[in-house]
């Protein structure tokens, strides 16, 4: 049995008075794919924001591939993380958004190439390489000096995606990444988080309304609700089978 | 020929009525010797401007400032520049702070001119600035977190491109407006075109053709910079305003 990459140990979150997560705990292991499923409200998007280090949690903590994320040690003594150590141990993780947040002033090839040449400190021509190989790899080869503006909501989620893809992750959050889409352009997203899910190599968390899709790919599905896991297992131990009142009646929504 | 002698008449009766006392001959002697203070104005209006453009981001980053007894002195420094007049800092400046023990300094006119102005006009663009950086939408900024970029990548590579260009017609605005303040300097022997306007009013007894000459010098300069930035203003809402409206139809 390999090391979780990621460990929720009992993270908490509040937002003033309301407490969205009460307790989570929760491994993950490499290459695991994760599908998160609950009623809005439930926490999922806080979930996965909090591992991307948008959200500080509460209580608990959070381990990435043996570190504390969001603290460390200083003289003995454990201490809010600071900017680097936040920035070292996120270097692992990317994120695709529901509303894709394109760097609307930079093409699509930019868009790919800055964190690799910037962040990573790759040189430009293989960041160049990489970028629009992955951009191929995505289905938008021919659109590399196209501006965000310039394209549909799928297209744009698809760079978004390579873009992410670019810095090589170990661990890959998706957030509600097909909710804010026409009907019709869902298809070509989910086609290409599936291609990726196929190479098998990421750790994969999806925080999804979809699912058929999560049923599909992921290994293991959470329900989340009122801020606990209410039901963990298989998709189709979770989906198909459980007992659990709440989890039936969500589900009943999405069968109609 | 009738024609003239039917002007000449016309000119004699407004005369008669409006004791207008015009000399055009005092007016083009004075244009070249006014026109001199051009270079200093121009001069004086670039130094100032470039001052408030750079001492703005010092008032924005300052306000950002996640501390409230810093972010509240902040606020209000500016909100007390803003409120009292420039001539009042431009004196203070000038007669008060070399008096001052210890911190008094006396600087030259044309450098008191450039902190009192730029100072006053940097509270405003300031405010320009962070409209800019507010009207960027939050997602960019959890992007750039979620690429991993440095705080300072963040802001030169993300926020920053994003949030100037469409200030770029308020900041021209503010230009214009700096501009026809910079004669206040005059009052403190800058020797710009209202200043020379005087002087030579001083030596002939005359100011109506030389003030003449400086509001048309004012206003030769300042109507085309209008116009100018009117047409940026609709470039830019046309470039904006369409991305808005293509966001409208896709989402």
């Amino acid at each position: 049995m390999s090391k979780p990459i990621v460990t929720y140990d009992e993270v908490t979150k509040s937002f003033g008075d309301v407490e969205v997560l009460k307790g989570i705990n929760l491994d993950i292991m490499p290459s695991e794919k994760v599908a998160v499923i609950g009623p809005s409200g439930s926490g999922k998007t806080t979930l996965i924001r909090m591992l991307m280090t948008l959200e500080q949690p509460t209580d608990g903590a959070i381990i990435v591939d043996g570190e504390n994320l969001w603290q460390m040690e200083e003289k003995g003594r454990l201490v809010d993380a600071d900017e680097k150590h936040l920035s070292k141990v996120r270097g692992d993780i990317g994120m695709v958004f529901q509303h894709f947040n394109l760097f609307p002033h930079m093409t699509i090839l930019e868009n790919c190439m800055m964190a690799p040449v910037q962040v990573q400190k790759e040189d430009k021509k293989s960041a160049r390489k990489r970028s629009i190989e992955m951009l191929e790899k995505v289905g938008l080869g021919d659109k590399l000096d196209n501006f965000p503006n310039q394209l549909s909501g799928g297209q744009k989620q698809r760079v978004a995606m390579a873009r992410a893809l670019v810095m090589r992750p170990k661990i890959m959050l998706f957030d509600e990444v097909t909710s804010a889409l026409d009907p019709e352009l869902v298809e070509e997203v989910l086609e290409v988080i599936r291609d990726i899910a196929l190479e098998g190599e990421m750790a994969m968390v999806l925080v999804t309304h979809e699912m058929e899709f999560a049923l599909d790919i992921a290994d293991r599905v959470l329900f989340l609700d009122d801020g606990v896991i209410a039901e963990s297992g298989t998709p189709s131990e979770v989906i198909e089978h459980s007992q659990n009142e709440r989890l039936q009646s969500f589900l009943r929504r999405f069968r109609s | 020929m009738g024609n003239m002698i039917l002007l000449s008449g016309f000119m004699d009766k407004v005369r008669e009525y409006i004791p207008l006392n015009w000399k055009w001959d005092l007016f083009w002697d004075s244009f070249p010797f006014v026109a001199k203070g051009l270079y200093i104005t121009f001069g004086l209006t670039i130094a100032c401007y470039v001052f408030a453009l750079l001492f703005g981001f010092v008032w924005t980053f300052l306000r950002r400032i996640p501390n409230r007894p810093i972010a509240w002195i902040v606020t209000w420094t500016m909100e007390f520049i803003r409120s009292t007049p420039p001539l009042v800092q431009l004196y203070f400046l000038f007669y008060s702070l070399p008096l001052i023990p210890y911190i008094g300094i006396s600087l030259s006119p044309f450098a008191c001119a450039v902190l009192a102005l730029g100072v006053h006009f940097s509270t405003y663009i300031g405010e320009v600035y962070r409209s800019g950086i507010e009207s960027v939408d939050a997602g960019q900024w959890e992007a750039s977190q979620a690429l991993n970029l440095s705080t300072f990548q963040k802001w030169t590579k993300v926020i920053l491109p994003q949030a100037l260009p469409p200030t770029i017609p308020m900041l021209g605005n503010y230009l214009i407006i700096m501009f026809k303040e910079i004669p206040l300097a005059s009052t403190i022997g800058v020797m710009g075109i209202l200043h020379l306007a005087n002087d030579y009013g001083a030596i002939h007894y005359r100011f109506l053709e030389p003030i003449t000459v400086v509001a048309l010098l004012f206003l030769a300069l300042s109507y085309p910079s209008a116009i100018l930035v009117r047409k940026l203003e609709e470039k830019m809402n046309r470039r904006y305003g369409e991305e808005n409206l293509y966001l409208d139809n896709n989402e």
